[in-house]
C-alpha cells in the first residue's frame, strides 16, 4: 500500500532468525517478528500476574483477621505497593502490548509492525525493569512501601538512608516502563496510520485497531507528565532537588498532578483495548455485525479525549479548590456517555443473535457484567459529595478492582482463548476452559463485590488491620482471593497441554470474520503471501460478502469465507 | 415465550411488545426504588448534617444505577438463556448494522442523565459547603463555577477559635487554644458548627470521620480551615485516610459529640488535668517490635512518643 509497508518488508526478509513458525527457540531471542513479540509479551506479563497474584493472596490472608498479625505492617505496605506496581506495569499494560501486538498487524493486513526492531527493543525492557522490581525485594529496607501511587513526603522518606533503595529502584523501573510504553506507542500508532492494507479506509478498520489506536495515543501524550514526574521524584530523593517536599519549600500535591495525569487516563489506555475485545468477540459468538460499529469506534477516540481532563477527581479530597472539583466531576460523568454507547452497542449486537457459548464468549460476557457494574460505581464516585465520603476507602479498591480484574482480565482471557487456535495452531480443551471461567466470574465477585460494603462503612484502603466490624465482608473477601489464586490453575494446565497435546487448528475455527482468519493457523512468518485487499467492512455476519478480493493466503489454503 | 430462533425484525413493534416493554420497566423502576431506600442501610450511622445529605444522593445513585444495572443484564440473561443457536445450527444471525434513532437515543438520554447527576450532586455539595484550603479559595470569583452564592448559603460561623488538629507519624493530638488544652480525644459540641485547623507535622494525612461522611487530606505546609456539624450525640471513629506510612492502619483517634452541658464540663475538667502521656497504638507496637530479637520487617520511620495531653482517651471504648 505504502512505501513505508514495502520498507518494512525489505527489513524483514534480511532477518537472521530461524523464522519457521514451530521453532519454539524463537520465543527466546531478540525476534522482530510482531507475532513472536506478542506471545513473548503475553507470556512475560503472565508469569508476572501470577507474582503479582501471590502477593495479593498474602495480603488476603493478613486481612482475613482484624489484627496486623500475618506479616509485618513493613511487609504488609510492601505487599500492597509491588501488588499494584506489578499488575498494571508487568502484566496489565504488557498483555494488552502483547495481543494488540500480534492481532493489529494481521487485523489490518500487514506484515510486521512498522518498526520491528524498536518493537523488539520495547518488549526486552520489560524483563529488565521487571527484574529491576524483584531485586528490591533482596536488598536492605526491602521494596517501595510507599503504595503505587508513591507520593511524596512518605515516598522520600527512605528509612535506610541508603542510596540504592526499594523506592529508587521502584523510580526506576516506572520509568523505564514508561520508555518502553512510548516505544510501543510510536509503533501502534505508525502502523495504524501508514499500513493498513489497501481498501481498508478508517471505517473498515476493524473496532480492536481503533481502540489500540486511541490507547496509543493516550501514552504518547500522558505518559511524558507521569515520566516526568518520576524523574523529579527521583532527584528529590537521590540528589536533594525539593520539588515535592514541603520541608523544603516544595508542593506535595504538584505530584499527584503529574501523577493522575497520567495514570488516570491510563486506565482508558487498559480498557481501549478491552473494549476492543468485546467489540470483535460478540459478533462472532453472536453471528450478527457489531450493532452501530461507526458510533462505537468514534466514541473511543472522544473516550481518549475526555480521558486528558479528567484527573482531579482522583483528588477530591487532596485540598483541590471547589471550582475544580466541580469542572472535574462534570468532565468525569461525561466520559460515561461513549462509554455508555459501547455498553448498550455490545447488548444490541448480542440481542436477536445466534449466540454459541464457547469460553471466549462467556468471557466476554462476564467482562461486560462486571464492567457494567464498575461503571456504575464509576459514575457514583465521580459524584463529589459522595466520593468525599468514599475516597481512599475500599469502595475504591471494589471499584477499581471490576474494572481491572471484573472486565479487564476477563477480557484479556476471552481473547487469549478466542485467538489462542490463531495463535499456536492448536484447539484450547472447550472444558478447563467453562470450569476456568466458573472459578473466575465467581472469584471475582466474592473476592471484590464485599469492598463495596467496606468502603460505604469506612474501612480506609491500604490498612494491615483493621476494626472488627469489618471482619465479615473481609473474610468472604478473602476467600474470593483464595479462589481467583485456584481459578488460574486450569487456565495454565490448558494452555501448557493444549500447546502441545491440542487438537489441530483450522485456519478459522470460529467462522469467524476478519483478515486474520484468512491465514493459516499458526500464520507463516510473513502472515500473508499476497497483501489482502479489503472490499467490505469488518463484520458482514449473515450478509455474506466477500472481505477480500484476493486470496491473502496465497496457494497455503485453497478455500476461504 | 418465544422460540430461541426467533430474531424477527425488530423495527415492527407490535402494541403487545411495547405494553410489555413498560411492565418491565416499571418492573425495574419498582426494585430500583426499593435498592435505593436499601442504600441508607449500608452506610455509618447518620451523626452529622453533611451525612444526610450524602445519603441522598447515595441513594439517588443507587437508584439509577440499579434501574441501568438490572436492565442491561435482564437484557443480556434473556439472549443467554433464549437466543443461543441450536447445537448444528451453523447460520449467521439478522445481518442488523445499527439503527440511527436507536442510537441517537442511547447517546442522548445518558448525556442528560448525567447533567441531572451531576447537577445534582453540585446541589448537595453547595448545601454541604465543606471549606477547603483557604488559600486555594481565592480562585473562586475567575470561574463562575462556583457562584458567590456559596458564601452565603454557609450557616453562621459565629467568630470562635478552630480548634487545632495536629496529625504525625502516628499520632492524632487536638488542641483547644481558648482553653489551652490538649487531648487525644476530639470533644464538639452537638448541633454546632464545628470549625477545625487541619495541620500535619510530617506527610500527607487524613481527616475521615465516616459517620460524618466528611474527609480532607491534611497537607504538610499549610494549614486546612475545615468545617461540619455534627448532630448526634455517641463516640465515633477518625481515621486516617491518605496512606501515611508503617503505622497508617492504627492511626486512629476518637471523636465525641456531646451536649452543650457536657461539652462545657468536659473543657472545664481537661483544663485541671495535668499533662499526662497518652497511650499509642503505634508506638507501642514499634517498641514491642524493637525489643524482639529478629526482625519480621524492615526498618521503618520511627513512630513519634505518644502525646502528652491534658485529656487522654480510655483505652477499650465503644463506637458508634
Amino acid at each position: 500500500m505504502s512505501n513505508a509497508s514495502l520498507e518494512a518488508i525489505a527489513a524483514k526478509s534480511g532477518q537472521p532468525f530461524p523464522g519457521a513458525p514451530n521453532n519454539w527457540q524463537r520465543f527466546f531471542t531478540f525476534s522482530t517478528d510482531h507475532k513472536v513479540i506478542g506471545i513473548q509479551y503475553i507470556v512475560t506479563a503472565f508469569v508476572f500476574f501470577l507474582i503479582g497474584g501471590l502477593l495479593a493472596m498474602v495480603m488476603r490472608g493478613e486481612l482475613i483477621t482484624p489484627e496486623a498479625d500475618l506479616v509485618d505492617r513493613t511487609v504488609y505496605n510492601a505487599l500492597f505497593t509491588m501488588h499494584g506496581t506489578i499488575m498494571l506495569f508487568m502484566w496489565t499494560f504488557p498483555v494488552l502490548n502483547g495481543l494488540a501486538n500480534y492481532l493489529v498487524p494481521l487485523m489490518i493486513g500487514a506484515r510486521d509492525m512498522a518498526f520491528p526492531r524498536l518493537n523488539a527493543a520495547a518488549f526486552w525492557l520489560v524483563p529488565i525493569f521487571g527484574t529491576l522490581l524483584m531485586v528490591s525485594f533482596f536488598i536492605p529496607g526491602g521494596p517501595s512501601q510507599s503504595g503505587w501511587w508513591a507520593y511524596p513526603p512518605v515516598s522520600l522518606q527512605n528509612p535506610t538512608g541508603n542510596l540504592i533503595n526499594g523506592q529508587v529502584l521502584w523510580l526506576l523501573a516506572v520509568a523505564l516502563s514508561g520508555v518502553s510504553s512510548i516505544m510501543g506507542a510510536v509503533n501502534f500508532v505508525t502502523t495504524i496510520f501508514r499500513m493498513r492494507a489497501p481498501g481498508m479506509g478508517w471505517f473498515r478498520m476493524p473496532a480492536f485497531c481503533w481502540t489500540v489506536l486511541s490507547a496509543q495515543i493516550i501514552q504518547l501524550v500522558g505518559l511524558p507528565a507521569l515520566t516526568a514526574g518520576a524523574v523529579m521524584l527521583l532527584l528529590d530523593l537521590t540528589a536533594g532537588t525539593s520539588f515535592f517536599d514541603p520541608a523544603k519549600g516544595g508542593d506535595p500535591v504538584l505530584y499527584q498532578h503529574f501523577f493522575w495525569f497520567y495514570s488516570h487516563p491510563a486506565v482508558y489506555v487498559i480498557i481501549l483495548p478491552v473494549f476492543g475485545f468485546f467489540s470483535e468477540i460478540f459478533p462472532v459468538y453472536a453471528r450478527k455485525p457489531l450493532f452501530g460499529y461507526k458510533f462505537v469506534v468514534v466514541s473511543s477516540l472522544i473516550i481518549t479525549i475526555l480521558s486528558a481532563v479528567v484527573w482531579v477527581h482522583h483528588m477530591y479530597a487532596s485540598g483541590t479548590p471547589s471550582w475544580m472539583r466541580m469542572l472535574f466531576m462534570f468532565s468525569t460523568m461525561l466520559i460515561s456517555v461513549p462509554t455508555g454507547v459501547k455498553v448498550f452497542a455490545w447488548v444490541a449486537t448480542v440481542w436477536g443473535g445466534k449466540l454459541r457459548l464457547d469460553t471466549p464468549m462467556l468471557f466476554a460476557l462476564g467482562g461486560l457484567v462486571c464492567f457494567l457494574f464498575a461503571g456504575i460505581t464509576g459514575v457514583m464516585l465521580g459524584a463529589v459529595p459522595f466520593d468525599i465520603h468514599v475516597n481512599n476507602t475500599y469502595f475504591v479498591v471494589g471499584h477499581f478492582h471490576y474494572v481491572i480484574y471484573g472486565a479487564t482480565v476477563m477480557g484479556v482471557y476471552a481473547a487469549i482463548y478466542h485467538w489462542f487456535p490463531k495463535m499456536t495452531g492448536r484447539m484450547y480443551y472447550e472444558g478447563l476452559g467453562k470450569l476456568h471461567f466458573a472459578l473466575t466470574f465467581i472469584g471475582v465477585n466474592l473476592n471484590f463485590f464485599p469492598m463495596h460494603p467496606l468502603g460505604l462503612m469506612g474501612m480506609p484502603r491500604r490498612v494491615a488491620s483493621y476494626d472488627p466490624e469489618f471482619a465479615y465482608w473481609n473474610v468472604i473477601a478473602s476467600l474470593g482471593g483464595f479462589l481467583l489464586g485456584v481459578s488460574t490453575l486450569p487456565f495454565i494446565l490448558n494452555m501448557i497441554s493444549s500447546w502441545v497435546l491440542g487438537k489441530q487448528a483450522p485456519a478459522n475455527p470460529w467462522n469467524a470474520i476478519g483478515l486474520e482468519w484468512l491465514i493459516p493457523s499458526p500464520p507463516p512468518v510473513e502472515n500473508f503471501e499476497e497483501i489482502p485487499i479489503v472490499v467490505s467492512g469488518p463484520y458482514g455476519y449473515g450478509s455474506h460478502e466477500p472481505l477480500v478480493a484476493n486470496n491473502p493466503a496465497g496457494e497455503l489454503i485453497s478455500e476461504h469465507s | 415465550m418465544t422460540t430461541p430462533t426467533n430474531p424477527t425484525k425488530p423495527r415492527s413493534l407490535s402494541v403487545r411488545t411495547v405494553a410489555l416493554l413498560i411492565a418491565l420497566a416499571i418492573a425495574d423502576a419498582a426494585i430500583s426504588f426499593w435498592v435505593g431506600r436499601q442504600a441508607y442501610l449500608w452506610m455509618p450511622p447518620q451523626a452529622s448534617a453533611e451525612a444526610l445529605l450524602v445519603d441522598d444522593l447515595f441513594g439517588f445513585l443507587t437508584t439509577i444505577g440499579s434501574f441501568i444495572f438490572i436492565g442491561v443484564t435482564t437484557a443480556l440473561l434473556v439472549s443467554v438463556l433464549f437466543q443461543r443457536a441450536d447445537k448444528y445450527d451453523t447460520s449467521d444471525g439478522p445481518p442488523i448494522e445499527g439503527n440511527l434513532l436507536v442510537e441517537i437515543l442511547w447517546t442522548t438520554i445518558p448525556l442528560g442523565l448525567v447533567i441531572w447527576i451531576a447537577t445534582y450532586s453540585y446541589q448537595i455539595y453547595d448545601q454541604m459547603a465543606i471549606l477547603g484550603p483557604m488559600e486555594h479559595m481565592n480562585h473562586v470569583p475567575s470561574l463562575s463555577i462556583m457562584p458567590p452564592a456559596e458564601a452565603a448559603t454557609l450557616p453562621a460561623v459565629p467568630e470562635k477559635t478552630p480548634i487545632e488538629v495536629h496529625v504525625r507519624q502516628w499520632a492524632w493530638e487536638f488542641y483547644y487554644p481558648d482553653q489551652n488544652i490538649t487531648s487525644t480525644e476530639l470533644h464538639l459540641p452537638v448541633n454546632e458548627r464545628a470549625r477545625l485547623e487541619l495541620i500535619s507535622e510530617d506527610v500527607l494525612h487524613g481527616f475521615y470521620i465516616p459517620a460524618f461522611r466528611i474527609k480532607q487530606d491534611v497537607i504538610p505546609g499549610s494549614a486546612i480551615d475545615f468545617g461540619f456539624t455534627p448532630i448526634r450525640e455517641g463516640r465515633y471513629r477518625l481515621r486516617d485516610s491518605d496512606y501515611s506510612g508503617t503505622y497508617f492502619a492504627a492511626n486512629q483517634g476518637t471523636v465525641v459529640v456531646e451536649s452543650a452541658e457536657a461539652y462545657q464540663q468536659w473543657l472545664t475538667d481537661a483544663a485541671a488535668q495535668p499533662l499526662t502521656v497518652a497511650d499509642n497504638r503505634a508506638f507501642r507496637e514499634f517498641s514491642k517490635a524493637v525489643d524482639r530479637p529478629i526482625s519480621m520487617g524492615w526498618k521503618t520511620v520511627v513512630p513519634a512518643p505518644p502525646p502528652r495531653v491534658n485529656y487522654a482517651s480510655p483505652e477499650d471504648s465503644s463506637y458508634e
